[in-house]
């Protein structure tokens, strides 16, 4: 009896020790061997990103001219003074502006470019003083009885960062120094306003990230129709040739190019890489027939037709093989010598007085009657025509400053905004695209993170190289660059110091970190394998392994409450 | 198999992201199908645009006169009716752009050339690109040889400028986006199939390049031609299908054929006969050969229309010179085909070292135009033998061993001549190099030149390339032994039954020319005889392409692992039972049970009531 006590004891060791190597060996090595690599991810720095809190600074330098300051003023206004205000956009997204203004009085060159004729002239002479970094505004107050800017006009804004303000009427201003800067800071802030951001303008950045309420059809047409903030753009002109046998079309693009495309293009250059390119395609016909008008001798398109013009021809544009940047088309098209000339009508029926349109992130066509030129039926078809460019480049100058959002709003009353030509662009309407653009690279890359890093949450499976974590990490080892958290962070970081250039390049490095890791292939690798596949495979291991041990588990566990059992019995 | 499993979530995965932009715009899809707006023209930008911004620069406004046309094109089709009673067709289209793609200036303005090809051509700084798609396989014992040579299934060889520096790393980006452009799996080049043959793909334009480093070559024998390809390669025509020869060009019919090939050739050519400057040369070539017996209802009657479905009426009004030239060498006499519209011009070319005449069209002639617009031909053939051609197979039996054959002829009565041969194997053909013999005539031929490279596997196929002797009127037989390789599960295309393919081999000669060639690159010659340049009097040079193999593979059943999981499993799971059993079992001694006679007693006893034994 007590061998056979001695033998089920041993059993009962047996199972019980080979039930605890299946737990501490066999289940933690499954464990290990079928997990999906996962890198670390700085998950709590891309959650504290989800909450973005902007901070934008703009340096201010308030200059007093003579005559404006009494001198018990001049001993108490402070040097500088931080005004800040804060902008709820919604749950996640609070903005904060903040005007760090320097208060000083001018020195004698300046007060010399102050009486300039014209302020113009003094725009020019106060920037040769003094280069103002990019991103900063300077106000200059000049006394209410200055000549320097014309009637009724209190503040003039120049090509430069500056900007030019009547100090008000004496009595309305008042004596104390708290009063005087009670008068003034409002004025300046919309001042910086219209020189720099905002509020509205930060908010249409935003748009990728914070649902907008639809506000009206006008406010919505205008925040969609500039291109979407990129590293990079092409543009491309295409002349549209539909009937070559009548006509021979010369257009001297790289003139044209040169010397109207390119000055704007190269004051741009801080935003983005831009790429010309142009080609001239052949029986390029448009979608829709235009139909006859007989009281105007003429073909007309109407607005409502628009839409579908381009499709037919859009097949033969060519994307841009060798970039995959957002591509800005500009198309030339002359009309066949059978449908000429051909007018564009708006939607109340008025001829448009360019012969051109546009459509929102798409790029604009013009179109361009040359039956005039034929001669009266005595040359020989095909006849050599060449293209006034100059016509063409002003209409699509015109659309090339609206889709890449350099539009000037129009400016609160008494403002004189100094007109900068078609091609120039002045150093503050740089500044304006470049705080959207930097704000809305910020967001287009915080969304992208946060969604990825979601994604990466709910899907177990998806494996997490060292290349793909590099690019949402702190740095990227393989291609030596930074990643989208860092170059988030420190965007963030330059923005809140005020350092408007830097922002913004560390924002476009963030945008393509963040591609890159968006698209990362090696995420793709071990995405696909389903359940049911996995138990197919286990269970033929599993099931015969698991069973005995758990029966002698349950053996041995109902015979040692037998024995407790037996044991309570005796007692009693 | 691992791809089709990855391409649904890849596109969900990409989806995710563009779900949220939508939701975003279906609020304004209203706004979008009228989003046209006209453009308002503030007064203030056309004045300003009308003064250049920089004085310096001239104003470009009416420039005195149009500028020389610095580009030119032209276009040509060539039909030879063929020994064996099909009707070859090539057409040509050339371009030729004064422009300098290997300076330093970016070219981007375009006017005849293509963007998208020029682009490229920029971007990956190339300087010549040979790209071919080829449905069938050309028969030149049949059918002679053929102005254009080309591999069936698609090749692909680019050379690329000396400033490139990570020369793989290029022509991988160069294949991915060129298969975008023809709409072809040329992304599948990888480095397994890619070599650098160091002798036989030479530039053919300009420059004397001698570092074949910069040289990549791969083919894709599996590649199917189709429509998909022809559309993306007629877009490049500056005349699109719209006017010209090129409305000939009906994917219908061209692919009802029994040879298709479309080819993309760029490459710097002089620009003047001292070749002071380059130009760029885009030729575009289409052959096909159509199959007269099963289409023509036993007729030899062939016209334009017939072939086409389509008939010439105009030229393109772009093309400086647009011709048809008709192959006529047969008919001296006219006794033996008619052809109508009468044949207004006739010329005489040297191609491929023979003399032929043909029938020209000019279709920038009015004149050429006549009332039937259409050409019937009536046609009768004589046999002729081409001087070189090719054969090659597989021998051999099982799933191991195999042996490649490669037969080489030379039909020249007398004269011997050298050729180039090379063979690209992938590495999963283990080629062994020691087996390789040459014969012609049963006696051995020793190479005068073999450069081999053996392959690396997963990384590099094997390059096999050799300079041979042919002596007159002989066969020559390469042979060369290989095993094959068990490729990994994954490797295996998706229908590993259908087999393997091997590129074709490639012969590259210069075979002695009966009629004296004209060496004087820069004349005025036409376009289909002039793709070689020819060096020598007495030679001219040819490229014959072999047929492509297809290997059998041993291929495991596919079901295999789960099979081998399964069965594992149980012999895991018997032995671990068995040793489980043993170790936990409670072993006692047991009393011997009663006999079988006491049991059945006292079974009788419980029924009777009887106390048990």
């Amino acid at each position: 009896m007590a061998t056979a006590e001695v033998e089920r004891k041993r059993g009962q060791l047996a199972a019980l020790s080979i039930a605890v190597v299946v737990v501490l060996v066999g289940v933690p090595l499954w464990w290990r061997t079928t997990e999906t690599y996962r890198a670390w991810l700085p998950v709590n720095q891309i959650n504290e990103l989800a909450e973005l809190q902007l901070q934008l600074s703009v340096d201010v330098e308030v200059v007093f001219s003579r005559g404006t300051l009494m001198p018990e003023q001049q001993k108490k206004v402070p040097f500088t003074r931080t005004q800040e205000e804060a902008q709820k956009v919604d749950d996640d997204t609070t903005l904060r502006y903040r005007y760090e203004s320097k208060y000083r009085t001018a020195n004698i060159m300046e007060e010399d470019a102050l009486k300039q004729p014209t302020a113009a002239e003094a725009d020019l002479s106060l920037h040769t003083l003094s280069a103002s970094p990019c991103g900063s505004v300077v106000v200059y107050v000049i006394p209410e009885t200055s000549v320097l800017l014309p009637q009724g006009v209190d503040v003039y804004i120049g090509h430069r960062r500056t900007a030019v303000l009547r100090m008000g009427a004496p009595m309305s201003v008042g004596k104390n120094h708290k009063q005087l800067l009670a008068h003034l800071e409002p004025r300046i802030t919309q001042v910086v306003q219209v020189m720099s951001f905002s509020h509205t303008d930060i908010t249409a950045a935003l748009s990728d990230r914070v649902r907008l309420s639809p506000g009206s059809k006008e406010s919505l047409a205008d925040s969609m129709r500039s291109f979407k903030s990129s590293p990079g753009y092409e543009i491309t002109f295409s002349l549209l040739n539909p009937d070559p046998k009548s006509h021979r079309l010369d257009w001297d693009i790289e003139g044209a190019v040169h010397s109207y495309i390119q000055p704007l293009l190269t004051k741009l250059a801080p935003l983005a890489n831009f790429s010309i390119d142009s080609q001239i395609l052949y029986y390029a016909m448009l979608g829709v027939n235009p139909r006859f008008d007989s009281s105007l001798e003429a073909y007309t398109l109407n607005a409502d037709s628009l839409a579908h013009v381009i499709n037919p021809v859009e097949a033969r544009l060519g994307s841009n093989a060798a970039s995959s940047n957002p591509v800005l088309n500009f198309l030339l098209y002359v009309p066949d010598a059978h449908h000429s000339p051909l007018y564009i009508h708006d939607h109340q029926k008025q001829p448009v007085a360019s012969n051109a349109f546009h459509s929102p992130r798409w790029g604009g066509i013009m179109v361009y009657n040359v039956n005039d030129l034929y001669g009266r039926g005595e040359t020989p078809l095909p006849v050599n025509i060449n293209i006034n460019m100059e016509k063409v480049m002003g209409v699509f100058l015109a659309q090339l400053r609206l889709m890449l959002g350099v539009q000037s709003s129009p400016a609160p009353p008494g403002f004189l905004v100094e007109p900068c030509g078609g091609a120039g662009l002045a150093d503050w309407e740089l500044d304006r695209l470049m705080w959207s653009r930097t704000v809305e690279n910020v967001a287009t890359a915080t969304t992208t993170i946060t969604s990825l890093a979601q994604l990466l949450d709910q899907i177990g499976n998806i494996l997490c190289s060292l290349s793909f974590a590099g690019s949402v990490n702190l740095f990227h080892y393989i291609n030596n660059k930074l990643g989208t958290v860092t170059s988030l962070q420190l965007a963030v970081a330059e923005l809140e110091a005020g350092n408007l250039g830097f922002a913004l390049q560390y924002s476009k490095e963030a945008i393509l970190a963040s591609e890159r890791a968006f698209f990362d292939p090696s995420l793709l690798h071990l995405l696909y394998f389903p359940d049911d596949q996995k138990f197919a495979i286990y269970i033929p291991l599993f099931l015969p392994m698991c069973v005995p041990i758990l029966l002698s588990l349950i053996k041995i566990a109902s015979e040692a409450r037998q024995r407790r059992k037996l044991k309570q019995s005796k007692k009693d | 198999i691992a791809n089709s499993y990855n391409r649904p979530t890849l596109i969900q995965l990409q989806n995710t992201r563009e779900e949220e932009e939508e939701q975003q715009t279906t609020a304004q899809q209203e706004e979008q199908t009228k989003r046209w707006e006209a453009t308002e023209l503030e007064e203030e930008h056309v004045h300003d645009a009308a003064v250049p911004p920089l004085a310096g620069d001239p104003p470009a406004a009416d420039p005195p006169s149009p500028p020389p046309s610095k580009d030119d094109f032209q276009e040509e089709l060539v039909i030879r009716p063929l020994h064996s009673g099909d009707i070859y067709a090539s057409f040509q289209f050339r371009t030729v752009w004064d422009a300098d793609f290997m300076g330093d200036q970016k070219v981007s303005h375009y006017r005849l050339f293509p963007k998208s090809l020029g682009q490229v051509i920029t971007k990956f700084s190339v300087r010549e690109l040979h790209i071919s798609f080829t449905q069938g396989y050309w028969r030149t014992m049949q059918w002679g040889q053929p102005y254009l040579p080309s591999p069936p299934g698609a090749e692909l060889w680019v050379w690329f400028q000396d400033t490139v520096t990570d020369v793989d790393g290029t022509w991988k980006e160069l294949t991915n986006v060129l298969s975008g452009i023809f709409c072809a799996s040329l992304n599948f080049i990888d480095s397994t199939n890619t070599v650098q043959p160091s002798a036989s793909f030479k530039p053919l334009g300009i420059g004397n390049v001698t570092d074949h480093s910069f040289l990549r070559y791969a083919t894709l024998p599996r590649e199917i031609v189709c429509t998909e390809n022809l559309t993306p390669w007629k877009k490049l025509l500056p005349c699109g299908s719209k006017a010209g020869l090129s409305v000939l060009l009906k994917s219908e019919k061209l692919f009802h054929s029994t040879f298709h090939s479309q080819a993309v050739h760029v490459r710097p050519v002089c620009q003047d006969p001292q070749c002071r400057t380059t130009s760029m040369e885009l030729r575009q070539t289409l052959n096909v050969v159509f199959d007269l017996h099963t289409s023509g209802q036993g007729k030899r009657e062939w016209s334009l229309f017939k072939m086409f479905s389509r008939t010439l009426t105009e030229a393109c009004p772009l093309a400086s010179s647009s011709k048809v030239y008709v192959d006529v060498t047969d008919n001296p006499q006219g006794e033996q085909f008619e052809l109508s519209p009468a044949t207004p011009l006739l010329t005489q070319a040297v191609v491929l070292g023979d003399r032929r005449t043909y029938s020209v069209y000019d279709l920038t002639q009015q004149a050429s135009f006549g009332s039937s617009r259409s050409l019937n031909m009536l046609l009768r053939w004589k046999m002729l033998r081409p001087l070189l051609h090719s054969e090659r197979y597989v021998a051999g039996y099982g799933l191991q061993a195999g042996e490649i054959h490669t037969l080489i002829y030379n039909h020249h009565p007398y004269r011997a001549f050298p050729v180039l041969l090379l063979s690209a194997v992938p590495w999963y053909l283990r080629l062994y190099i020691h087996t390789l013999t040459v014969s012609s005539k049963g006696k051995d031929n020793r190479p005068s030149y073999i450069h081999y490279q053996p392959s690396k596997d997963r990384e590099r196929p094997h390059l096999l390339e050799m300079l041979l002797q042919l002596p007159p009127n002989s066969v020559t037989e390469v042979t060369v032994e290989f095993e094959r390789a068990l490729l990994k599960w994954t490797e295996y295309t998706p229908d590993p039954n259908h087999g393997f393919y091997v590129g074709s081999s490639v012969i590259s000669a210069l075979v002695p020319s009966v009629v004296a060639m004209d060496t004087n690159s820069t004349l005025d010659r036409p376009l289909f005889s002039s793709f070689f340049p020819c060096k020598e009097e007495a030679s001219y040079f040819m490229r014959v392409y072999t047929e492509p193999l297809l290997v059998n593979l041993p291929t495991p059943d596919f079901s295999m692992p789960y099979n081998v999981i399964c069965l594992t499993c149980t012999v895991v799971a018997v032995g671990y039972g068995s040793l489980y059993n043993l170790l936990t079992r409670t072993f006692q001694v047991d009393e011997p049970s009663p006999g079988l006679a006491k049991r059945i007693a006292n079974v009788i006893r419980r029924f009777r009531g009887v106390p048990l034994l």
